[in-house]
């Protein structure tokens, strides 16, 4: 079937499988492979996107839902190839990752959690995020990332 | 985990939608979010060879004041029971349910119709559906009906609804204040319940749902008997198991669950004030 999807900010028309999973369309057709599969049955949230500016667990959609909607994937988070979102240089500054297998999909939730609640007490960060798993356990890092960001001082 | 293959068929209205389920019979499912049936498509539990997209029906998302009760479009998200207005003031547990779904990312595509449609025992709105006495409107071929809650569940995963009729709506009274409670015990934050007990003052009635205490969500008949005739919360969380069929499982044994239906109606019951 033949779709019609705007990934951040451009619109490609794709022959899908009506069965392709949403994160494989991207990964695969559109070659953004910084959506990380993790657990595959919508648990760790590592394939979490955008879509229609909300995070959706790309792993548990399908590409033929996403037609004619507005999908964001990490790649397009950064205003310039030089300079980071304020999200991803948070995370650095307060060593929000580890091994960074989960970094995208944490980086994408917390994007949409302070879109909805722009100042988000450090439960509310915990809960919101209650859909990303990391596998270092680094959330403390990654909870204060999230709460600088926001403009809240973390020190 | 990829899916099997099957036909893809996109409904633009509900009519359409329940034509072509109607065509295709019990080959075809309704596709609404996806977030109970695509997981379960992923693991081949569900195999269906035609899948009629429901999600861009565009006059289904309503969370409408109808006076007495409130209206809510099949196809309302769970973010959007947990943030709308007129919840939080009419039918406050409602909302605070739909906030214990899943995650964020869950609550942003999973919805209500589809959610009570699946009729999964261990899901958390269908007992809020339960306590609350709503009841369900499905369109077939021939029209529209209404169900109720209470004869909307027949079995495990199963619901009174034929292979040609959705769910379309879902209306529940209006039941605003402080008198109600829902005790949710997990394990990890984004979990079904392993029990979960809502509590609710509607109507001028107490009532009490059980969630993953036997095939279908339960109304705890016998702790609202008990209630009714006077009982305090702490001797009527006392019959919380009577009548139920408690599963088996990793999590826990039917006895456990028992124990934890009676602690958590006496929770629910004292958090809500009702004694």
């Amino acid at each position: 079937m033949e779709i019609s999807v705007t990934v951040n900010g451009a619109t490609s028309v794709t022959d899908v499988e009506p069965r392709t999973l949403l994160v494989y369309y991207l990964r695969e057709e559109l070659g953004l492979t910084g959506t990380n599969v993790g657990c595959d049955t919508s648990s760790c949230g590592a394939c979490t996107v955008h879509v229609n500016g909300e995070s959706v667990k790309s792993c548990t959609m399908l590409a033929v839902q996403a037609d004619g909607q507005e999908v964001a994937t990490i790649e397009g988070l950064a205003p310039s190839a030089d300079q980071l979102h304020p999200m991803q240089e948070s995370f650095r500054d307060h060593h929000g990752l580890q091994c960074g297998y989960c970094t995208p999909g944490m980086v994408m939730a917390a994007c949409s959690l302070l879109e909805e609640n722009s100042a988000p007490t450090e439960a509310e960060v915990r809960e919101g995020l209650e859909g990303n798993l990391c596998r270092c356990t680094g959330y403390h890092n990654i909870v204060k990332a999230v709460l600088a960001c926001s403009g809240q001082d973390v020190s | 985990m990829i899916p099997a293959a099957f036909d893809y068929k996109r409904a633009g209205s509900s009519e359409e939608a329940v034509a072509l389920i109607a065509e295709y019979g019990d080959e075809a499912k309704l596709l609404a979010g996806g977030h109970s049936l695509i997981p379960m498509m992923k693991l081949r539990l569900a195999v269906p060879t035609v899948l009629v997209d429901i999600g861009q029906v565009g006059d289904l998302s309503y969370i409408d004041d109808r006076d007495d009760h409130v209206a809510i479009g099949a196809l309302a998200t769970h973010r959007s029971l947990e943030t709308s207005e007129l919840l939080l003031s009419q039918c406050p547990i409602l909302a605070h349910v739909a906030s214990k779904v899943g995650d964020p990312q869950v609550r942003h595509r999973g919805t209500i119709g589809g959610s009570l449609a699946h009729a999964d025992p261990a899901s958390d709105l269908p007992a809020a559906m339960l306590a609350l006495g709503g009841s369900l409107i499905a369109q077939g071929p021939a029209g529209e009906r209404e169900i109720q809650g209470s004869e909307f569940f027949t079995g495990y995963f199963e619901s009174a609804l034929t292979d040609e009729e959705m769910v379309t709506e879902i209306r529940v009274p209006k039941a605003p204040g402080d008198s109600w409670n829902y005790q949710k015990f997990n394990r990890r934050a984004q979990d079904w319940a392993i029990v979960g007990v809502a509590a609710v003052q509607v109507e001028g009635a107490t009532r009490v749902s059980l969630v993953n205490m036997g095939s279908t969500p339960l109304r705890a008949d016998a702790v609202e008997a008990a209630l009714a005739g006077g009982a305090s919360s702490a001797e009527a969380a006392e019959q919380a198991a009577e009548g139920t069929d408690a599963p088996t499982d990793l999590n826990a044994s039917p006895e456990y669950r028992a124990h934890l239906a009676r602690v958590l109606t006496r929770r629910a019951l004292d958090a809500a004030g009702i004694s």
